[in-house]
């Protein structure tokens, strides 16, 4: 609940955009971001809402840090965002009830 | 903005090793026992996880807070989500919520006796499980530090169904930290504040902090070198003899913070004080709704019958409280890795991946580097 992830925004409606997170779709809101965010600018998401707009200039530095503190466990990575694997989520569908992803959290 | 930590590689041994040299270097002038405490589940992931107390001196310690949301959460607010639940509401809640114990029982308990409760990602999952299902009270159990309390509130702000209801059970860090530094039994030297809190807040709140208080503050970030540089940096002020505040996170970090997502969380709610599981009675750190959004107060809208029943006896041993106040350390309990372990936890601690029993438990602190 407490370690941010990094995203790329892929798509924008309103508030509710489409993250991409080392290859899986993520639904992220934007209510509280604090900035203007586009598609293609990269944010650092809690729990579902995108905290933060990373600036260009830390992009790469950032992703570097994320991927060399999971190592190889995307896993990891995609537990934090609550991602179930191989989830592939469009803004287009309606939105299933969120899997209970948390209950593998805990493992 | 740039700092040296900008220029470092974060994770290259080297870089690594010259900061513990520099570290012990300061620590051998300082020549005396120094006490940092962090705030932050994070935090302790990474320093459990490269082993980073192992390559410092050994009179420097660096313990965790009340740094994990799930942890401070108290017994009550925990038997007011399962008393929901079994009164036939479906309570939404975040996964490492889920099996955190009450008085009795915890929410995965009234699950498996068939009430009807949730695991959510985020608020918005929530308010989409309210919309989805209109017949039902869907309440949302919602803990956590900062930020997550902006995401409650924004959701709230959007005119959510009106079966959406909020058990907030939200805790504001910075005056828990000013509780711990006043303890008699604690004592700590410098606190290394959370930097994704900070993230929201900004690092100008820790300003009265270290004046009132007279300890340097760092806000850090959750790479090995950040944590290293971040412990550095308190130690320059530690030797100066002052009480400074730095930010050595830059990247996450800015003065003011997010000033939209902390005009949500002030518009949505105010702060009471409140019992921190353990650790005491704290004053203005809970967030509780304001009564412009009573409409979605579950405290506000149905009534919480007091949980009868003496609970685990177990729970009288768990020092958890004193583990998150720095006056005890996970090996102290006698339950730790024994009748308590993730899978059976006693101690909220030893349920959420930023508890400190748990971590303790999974990463016993070999380095890693
Ligand atoms: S090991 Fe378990 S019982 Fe002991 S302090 Fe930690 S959470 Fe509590």
């Amino acid at each position: 609940m407490c370690l941010g992830v990094p995203g790329e925004i892929k798509e924008i409606d309103g508030h509710e955009a489409v993250a991409d997170f080392w290859g899986v779709e993520r639904r992220v809101r934007l209510d509280v971001v604090g900035d203007a965010v586009d598609v293609g600018d990269y944010i650092l998401n809690h729990a579902g809402f995108a905290i933060r707009k990373i600036p260009d200039r830390e992009v790469e530095e950032t992703m570097a840090i994320y991927e060399s503190l999971f190592g190889d466990d995307v896993d990891e990575a995609l537990d934090e965002i609550g991602a179930p694997q191989g989830a592939d989520i469009d803004l287009g569908d309606e939105q299933p009830a969120a899997e209970p992803v948390g209950e593998s959290n805990d493992d | 903005m740039t700092t040296e930590v900008d220029d470092l590689k974060f994770r290259d041994p080297e870089a690594a090793e010259e900061l513990a040299a520099d570290i012990e270097a300061q620590m051998a002038r300082i020549d005396e026992p120094v006490e940092i405490m962090h705030v932050c589940g994070s935090h302790e992931q990474v320093i459990a996880k490269f082993g980073l107390r192992s390559m410092l001196p050994a009179d420097l310690s660096i313990t965790m807070g009340p740094g994990c949301p799930v942890c401070v959460t108290n017994m009550p607010e925990v038997d007011e989500a399962v008393a929901l639940a079994e009164a036939g509401k479906t309570v939404a809640t975040y996964g490492d919520m889920f099996r955190v114990p009450g008085t009795v029982k915890s929410l995965a308990d009234a699950k498996s006796e068939g009430a009807s409760v949730e695991v959510v990602y985020s608020a918005s999952d929530a308010v989409d499980l309210a919309a989805e299902n209109p017949d039902e009270d869907v309440v949302f159990f919602a803990t956590g530090f900062e930020t997550t309390a902006a995401p409650t509130a924004a959701v709230l702000q959007a005119d959510p169904p009106e079966n959406f209801y909020v058990l907030s059970a939200h805790k504001y860090v910075p005056p828990a930290m000013e509780v711990v530094a006043e303890m008699p039994d604690t004592d700590v030297d410098a606190f290394l504040a959370a930097g994704h809190a900070a993230t929201i807040t900004g690092y100008g709140l820790f300003e009265e902090f270290t004046d009132e208080y007279d300890l340097p503050v760092v806000v850090g970030g959750f790479e090995p070198l950040d944590v290293l540089y971040g412990v550095r940096r308190i130690l320059e002020f530690i030797e100066a003899g002052e009480s400074g505040l730095d930010n050595a996170y830059p990247r996450g970090v800015s003065r003011e913070g997010n000033v939209a997502a902390m005009g949500a969380i002030d518009e949505v709610f105010e702060r009471t004080s409140g019992e921190w599981r353990g650790i005491a009675e704290i004053p203005e750190a809970n967030f509780v709704l304001r009564d412009d959004y009573a409409a979605h107060s579950a405290r506000r809208q149905f009534d919480v019958e007091a949980v009868d029943g003496a609970g685990d006896p177990l729970t009288e041993e768990c020092i958890c409280g004193n583990i998150m106040a720095g006056t005890a350390s996970p090996k102290e309990c006698d339950l730790f890795g024994e009748e308590c372990t993730p899978s059976n936890p006693v101690g909220a601690c030893m349920v959420s991946d930023e508890g400190t029993c748990k971590i303790a438990l999974e990463y016993g602190g070999q380095p890693d580097l």
